[in-house]
């Protein structure tokens, strides 16, 4: 196990995070949505630095769970958490917001959600960590720190509101499954 | 919570309870939302076998299924073979061949559910069985309570009616008291049940006396007109002034601000009279509304083809 971020690069990441939204969002006034869990710690975190540097924003929260695409092969479903998107999305230039970008099948189904909330003009992904091995044809237009990793090991991000304290670990596990 | 199926509130753990009314607001946030679906149960089937009519239940079911994106067949018992004299076991089969991953289940027969449940590996949902149990009733009603007393443990609720015959009475209480509620029976002593599960319930036969006792909540069973005029009441004018909200009872219930509970639907003028339909503690419709949210929680978090159920 190994750290690979602490506390200071956290706040490093989520300050760069900031600035390339602030610079991407060409004069439209964003919303930024942060998948729970985690991507919402991060992107309350985003959305303080875009307030204190005076930048006017939306905030939203979505859980994804319902719209995952492998519910049929749990044991059990995951614990919902609830989503809060209440700015009108018709037209709106989104941000999704994650702590970890990985296979892209999370972004998939945090897409899916957010259109049953209605039809945004753009949307755009920020996330905290890029750890590669995408499966699907998703990027992300922002990132915090791009980490390389091999495709069984494990990214632990953890984020003092959601864990008590801030830190990312990688943990290798060189045996597939 | 890991289940195949949903029979009844008795078996639940304290911590399933919970964890099934947490997962009904998440449900009812999507009824917000420009499209009121999501896609957890696309490609899934739920099977509707109602052996007793019931209009309310099995809508409420439907709309549940549908906004999981599950497509919904239901079963024309009256029409079709299973009161022809077929077992069970035969309509299981049938059922099985349809492969339905859920089949929702209401029959007089306290027990049927159960007896599906173990020949089918489709997840089974007690939509109500005899007087035995209603337990998707009793998740919506505790959800409605949560939603207007977030901490429920001693608080007091009154359930008033013909307790004895009711699911509605033995299942609600039962998660009720699994909360920590304080419940009370109202009813002629005859349907007034003393032991089981009822044992350490407090037992009125008086109203006034009842209010005295200082309910949070009113919750009113529905009257069972057929059952009713033949055995226990003289009339439906009877019953009101005994056992009904009546107006001069009203002004005292909304004068102590007590919450009012209805499963629906209201036969006005005998468990109640028309000006409780406006009163702004009346929960009822939210009731019918948390239905839907409490049912696509127990749909979504039930596990078909695990368990014992249906095993060669």
């Amino acid at each position: 196990m190994a750290v690979i971020l602490d506390e200071a690069a956290i706040a490093r990441a989520v300050e760069s995070l900031t600035d390339q939204i602030r610079e991407g969002a060409g004069g439209h006034r964003i919303a930024i949505v942060g998948i729970r869990s985690r991507g919402d710690e991060v992107a309350e975190r985003v959305c303080h630095a875009l307030a204190a540097g005076g930048v006017a924003h939306d905030y939203g929260m979505l859980d994804i769970s319902l719209y995952r695409d492998d519910l049929a092969h749990l044991a059990e479903n995951p614990k919902l958490q609830e989503s809060e998107v209440t700015f009108q999305v018709d037209g709106a230039h989104v941000v999704l917001v994650d702590d970890v970008l990985f296979t892209g099948r999370t972004i998939r189904a945090a897409l899916g959600a957010l259109w049953d909330y209605g039809r945004p003009a753009r949307v755009a992904l920020a996330v905290l960590i890029d750890r590669g091995h995408r499966e699907l044809p998703i990027h992300a237009d922002y990132t915090g720190a791009t980490i390389e990793t091999e495709r069984m090991d494990h990214i632990l991000v953890r984020l003092k509101n959601t864990d008590g304290e801030d830190g990312v670990e990688l943990v290798r596990n060189s045996h597939p499954g | 919570m890991a289940r195949k199926d949903f029979l009844d509130i008795a078996s639940l753990t304290r911590e399933e309870v919970h964890h099934l009314l947490e997962q009904a607001a998440p449900f009812k946030e999507v009824f917000t939302r420009s499209v009121k679906k999501v896609p957890a149960l696309k490609g899934k089937s739920v099977l509707m076998l109602f052996y007793e009519p019931s209009t309310r239940t099995h809508s409420s079911f439907e709309v549940a299924a549908k906004r999981l994106s599950a497509d919904v067949i239901d079963l024309d018992v009256p029409h079709s073979s299973v009161v022809k004299g077929e077992t069970v076991k035969d309509t299981v089969d049938t059922l099985q061949a349809m492969r339905a991953d859920y089949i929702v289940v209401r029959h007089k027969m306290s027990g049927m559910p159960l007896a599906i449940a173990r020949q089918t590996k489709a997840s089974v949902v007690n939509a109500g069985d005899g007087a035995h149990a209603h337990p998707t009733q009793a998740l919506l009603d505790a959800f409605t309570l949560k939603e207007v007393i977030p901490e429920p443990a001693g608080r007091k609720v009154l359930i008033a009616g013909d307790i004895l015959h009711s699911r509605v009475a033995r299942s609600t209480s039962t998660v009720f008291r699994k909360m920590g509620v304080e419940v009370g029976f109202l009813g002629p002593g005859s349907l007034l049940p003393r032991k089981g599960p009822a044992e350490g319930i407090r037992r009125f036969t008086d109203f006034e006396e009842a209010l005295g006792w200082g309910p949070d909540v009113l919750y009113l069973l529905r009257v069972q007109m057929e059952r009713l005029e033949v055995q226990y009441f003289p009339s439906v004018h009877e019953y009101h002034r005994v056992y009904g909200v009546t107006q001069e009872r009203f002004a005292r219930v909304a004068g102590e601000g007590i919450y009012i509970m209805h499963p629906g639907p209201v036969n006005r003028g005998v468990e109640l009279c028309h000006e409780v339909m406006d009163y702004e503690r009346s929960l009822i419709n939210q009731q019918v509304e948390n239905g839907i949210a409490a049912r696509m929680a127990v749909l979504y978090s039930l596990k078909p083809g695990t368990g014992e159920g249906g095993e060669e």
